[in-house]
């Protein structure tokens, strides 16, 4: 049956060879040049004197120095580790478990399903604008319960310097959590319905059967949603922005507002660029490896 | 054939509806995005088109100016500038020292606009001599406003000193005011320090340290002295200050809540929009210890580059129509500033205007005259983001003045 | 486990789902009363108040009449210039995607699957990072705040996430059926549209719906890559809620942060459940 494929010309032949690379070649140079060139673009501008504009006087590493002698820039990193473990593991919990009971042939399944899913419909800027309204001790969550006679209740997180960063946790799970539930419940879907009964015969209660069976069954549904869920986490600019514009003081910046901020308003480009070098390497070194580990995983299987 | 003469149809109407290519137009980038503004920017909009100038407005809101620097930085870049953005204080001189901005020097001459603005404006607006930028306004930055109506209730007085203002603040909050209303954002943290700055200090210090950044200066006892009433400060606001905007605190100032604000001239803008009066409903007063020096901040546009010979003409239109008496009295009224220009007619200014115009001419004269490092005027925007993060961070928390200074210090050395 | 306590389980996470429901629904409730409301009643009341005389008043202004700028317009001009934005650059990356997809999916070669992590890698760069290489990219290119300009930055920054959602979908495609087309004869784009366009809808689907909400909601590349009367609908959202003086008229701000959520709420809305039917059918499987 070979011979089918050497009926046709060479020509066609060669072109069939490479005509997968080709429908790849666009967004494969649009990838080195507006990806990876531009990183590139700004590690190099992260080396020099930059300011208002680029301007290419290298310097060295001094721009890295600079920017770890800043205090705000120590606030902003570990706000970011603080808002990125607590949003991707608490958004994969309640996604996770808000999927397990939808799935559970509830009634208006349709309608719940939309009222989680829709937050992901509207932007960060608007997230944040009604969020920094509830959240606001005097006209929100705190001012509703003193109405309601609960006098001393106090939640005034959006103002305290150490809370402030988990006001953008709570905005950004919502936002984003019903979505991870539509993925897993996509997931949980397609788990073959002959495996639970399999495990339900050799005597596993429901938690079992979920820990042993379904779940790592769901593997690859826990990596999309993490590689989803890290994007959303160092993107978080305008719920920031919108939310508590960085404050009170700067002690729920993230490393996007520093960069922004110094960059475009402080006339810094260099450490603008180095700051985001930092974030860059931060990303490279978390997910990398996940990466790395699962698509080989896939490959394997 | 029928369809060769609709295509020539078509082509020869889109010809029409085309607006000439050589009509001149202006791309203005500016965050004058609410109502009053919206008039006072639609009136030289309005000036300009009865020139057969073309207005294109290019309003970019938010961050206090931040979006619309990123993308005039992005339209640098590109290389197509808008033909004026507004831009103010040392950035003009950034911008200029880039090799971007376009002079606008003979209609400067032909309206003599050396004589029209005091040497302090003048000198923003040129580069290397030459006129780059036209100001729109002059603001006073060290005000306070109080609602006296408040202060009788609490039996205390408006304050003139710092260390009165303690005694009386402390008044208002045992008759269960807010003593100072205030929005916490960085720049009204910074705002309020840079009042701070200038009442305990006075204009030499403030100008050797804040402005010169001169190291002895700052790292003096003053600076202790003035981080130490700044810290002050912190118990007389109240705890649901962080975010707010400042024209939210200044309508607390209005409906009596809060006894003081202190906060630029703008704010008269919020009191005119509510129906009061000044003097009886409002008072504006110099914020303590600054009667004889004025805090200014000019608003300005500065004109880039054209290659467009009839843009560079619409530019200097506009350039000639900013100076001009009816936009410079429009746009003041509207906005609580007062005219750039020297010499204009007072009568239709209330008395808190007249009062800034009296303080801008006597405190050229005394040296009080100082640009305000709160709003970009005095130093680089490196440098004033550095005193920003310090302020705001000093103010928010329960650092010491001595480490308050040190951080200061510090900051600044590290964004020269 | 008993009747009752079956029924008991069922109510409890019945009682559960319908918390997080109007916990979910909290934000949406605020923001559409407070739209209703007027201005006093804001200033003094409740968040969670119903209005007392809910009115038009405040959507009809954040269409038609709120100033943005110098212009005093409202969001209408905004909304169809985001409109012509979002569909051409919505459906030019999913059709990439789905090629790519197609490719990365069956048509493997080596290195392929690390051409795939680094596109995957790519999308993490922060987007403020390459505002000024892009903007001068642009202007290289003669497309400086064009619309074009804007919907080839769109395109490019999101065929990470097609592919992604392609190649994922088309994994589960068995491999023999590919073989056997080809030995029937069928050449690479016959195969891809006979075998597998048709079986494509529920992954068009999410892919559609993905990209029409991240570009609908976009203000960085539509703030700085816009031209003067193209701005999209976020900028001038943007503007309308962050005036620096004169009274602000939250009940406006409120009405034109839905109005310029109401699309992609509406195809959430309606579409949600073809976006789940589409993950179910693979868009994020391995």
């Amino acid at each position: 049956m070979r011979d089918i494929s050497r009926t046709r010309t060479g020509w066609a032949n060669r072109l069939e060879h490479w005509l997968p690379k080709l429908v790849l070649a666009p967004t494969t140079l649009a990838m080195i040049v507006c990806m990876y060139g531009f990183i590139v673009w700004t590690g190099a501008l992260s080396l020099t004197k930059s300011g208002m504009l680029p301007q290419w006087e290298f310097v060295g590493f001094l721009q890295y120095d600079k920017l770890f002698a800043n205090p705000r820039w120590d606030v902003a990193l570990s706000n970011l580790v603080v808002f990125g473990i607590l949003f991707i593991v608490i958004s994969l919990i309640i996604g996770l478990f808000l999927a397990i009971f939808l799935d559970q042939k509830i009634r208006l399944e349709g309608a719940i399903r939309t009222i989680y899913l829709y937050p992901m419909a509207v932007s960060f800027v608007v997230t944040g604008t009604a969020w920094k309204w509830i959240l606001n001790p005097g006209l929100g969550i705190e001012k509703l319960m003193r109405d309601l006679g609960f006098s001393d209740f106090e939640f005034r997180w959006l103002v305290e310097q150490d809370m402030a960063i988990y006001t953008i946790v709570i905005a950004a799970v919502w936002q984003s959590s019903g979505f991870v539930m539509a993925m897993f419940l996509a997931g949980l879907r397609g788990v073959d319905d002959s495996l639970i009964k399999a495990a339900h015969i050799d005597g596993a209660n429901v938690w079992q059967t979920y820990w042993h069976v379904i779940l790592p069954i769901l593997r690859p549904v826990f990596f999309s949603a993490v590689v989803i869920l890290s994007h959303i986490a160092i993107k978080s600019f305008d719920l920031v922005q919108a939310l508590t514009g960085g404050g009170p003081g700067y002690a729920s910046d993230l490393p996007a507002n520093f960069m922004y901020t110094f960059a475009f308003n402080r006339a810094q480009m260099g450490i603008g660029a180095a700051s985001a070098m930092i974030m860059l390497f931060g990303v490279l070194a978390v997910l990398v490896p996940y990466l790395y580990s699962e698509l080989r995983g896939s490959q394997r299987d | 054939m029928l369809k060769r003469s609709i295509a020539v149809c078509v082509a020869a109407a889109s010809l029409a509806l085309t607006p000439a290519s050589y009509a001149a137009e202006v791309e203005v980038l500016h965050w004058w995005t609410s109502g009053g503004e919206a008039k006072s920017v639609a009136y030289l909009k309005k000036r300009l088109e009865s020139q057969g100038v073309n207005w294109k407005d290019f309003a970019v809101a938010g961050g206090g100016g931040e979006n619309a620097m990123t993308v005039l930085k992005s339209r640098a870049v590109s290389g197509n500038p808008p033909t004026a953005a507004q831009i103010k204080g040392p950035s003009i001189q950034e911008w200029g020292d880039l090799g971007f901005l376009a002079s606008i020097d003979d209609v400067a001459k032909t309206n003599q606009w050396d004589a029209l603005l005091p040497a302090v404006v003048s000198d923003v607006m040129k580069h290397d001599g030459k006129y780059v930028a036209a100001p729109v306004n002059v603001h006073r930055v060290n005000w306070l406003w109080a609602n006296p109506d408040v202060f009788r209730k609490a039996g205390a007085s408006i304050p003139t000193t710092w260390a009165d203002f303690m005694v009386q603040a402390k008044k208002l909050k045992e008759a269960g005011f807010i003593p100072l209303a205030h929005g916490g954002q960085a720049w009204q943290d910074a705002t309020v320090f840079e009042a701070v700055v200038l009442g305990v200090g006075g204009p030499e210090y403030y100008k050797n340290a804040f402005v010169e950044l001169d190291m002895a200066a700052l790292n003096s006892a003053t600076t202790d002295e003035v981080f130490r009433v700044f810290g002050e400060l912190r118990q007389f606001i109240d705890a649901n200050s962080p975010g707010r905007d400042w024209n939210v605190a200044t309508s607390m100032v209005i409906n009596g809540e809060a006894g003081m604000q202190i906060m630029g001239d703008w704010a008269k803008g919020e009191f005119a929009v509510a129906g009061k009066k000044a003097g009886t409903d409002y008072v504006c007063v110099a914020s303590p210890g600054t009667s004889n020096a004025f805090t200014f901040n000019v608003d300005s546009f500065a004109f880039f580059k054209q290659s467009d010979a009839a843009n560079q003409r619409a530019q200097k239109a506009m350039a000639q129509e900013i100076l001009g008496t009816d936009f410079q009295k429009v746009f003041n009224l509207n906005k609580g500033s007062i005219p750039a220009r020297l010499g204009m007619a007072r009568d239709e200014f209330d008395s808190c205007a007249h009062d800034s115009m009296n303080t801008f001419v006597s405190s050229a004269e005394t040296g009080g005259l100082v640009p305000s490092f709160a709003h970009g005027m005095a130093v680089s925007e490196a440098v004033a983001g550095a005193i920003y993060d310090v302020a705001t961070n000093y103010f928010n928390s329960s650092t010491s003045p001595a480490d308050g200074k040190a951080q200061l210090v510090a900051a600044v050395q590290a964004a020269m | 486990m008993t009747d009752l306590q079956r029924c008991m389980g069922r109510l409890s996470i019945y009682l559960l789902l319908f918390a997080f429901a109007l916990l979910y629904l909290m934000p949406l409730y605020v923001m559409v009363t407070t739209s209703l409301k007027d201005i006093e009643e804001i200033r003094q009341g409740n968040l969670l108040a119903l209005p007392n005389a809910p009115s038009l008043y405040a959507w009809i202004k954040a269409w038609g009449s709120a100033c943005t700028g110098s212009e005093c317009q409202g969001l209408a001009p905004f909304f169809f210039n985001s409109v012509r934005i979002v569909v051409p650059a919505v459906l030019i990356s999913t059709f990439i995607g789905a090629l790519n997809g197609y490719v990365l999916a069956k048509w493997r070669f080596k290195g392929s699957e690390l051409l795939f992590g680094a596109l995957l890698f790519g999308c993490f760069i922060p987007f403020q990072v390459i505002l000024l290489p892009m903007a001068r990219l642009l202007a290289l290119l003669g497309l400086a705040n064009t619309v074009t300009g804007l919907v080839l930055v769109h395109v490019i920054y999101g065929v990470a996430f097609t592919t992604l959602f392609f190649r994922n979908f088309y994994v589960s495609v068995p491999t023999e059926l590919v073989k056997a087309a080809q030995l029937d004869g069928a050449n690479f784009f016959q195969i891809f549209r006979h075998i597998f366009l048709p079986i494509s809808v529920p992954i068009f689907t999410v892919t559609v719906i993905w990209q029409f909400t991240q570009i609908w909601n976009d203000f960085l590349f539509g703030v700085v890559y816009s031209g003067p009367g193209t701005q999209p609908i976020t900028v001038a959202l943007n503007n309308l809620v962050n005036t620096s003086v004169g009274g602000k008229e939250y009940n406006v701000d409120m009405a034109a942060a839905l109005i310029a959520a109401l699309p992609t709420l509406v195809v959430y809305v309606l579409a949600g459940k073809y976006f789940v039917r589409g993950l179910t059918a693979g868009a994020v499987k391995g």
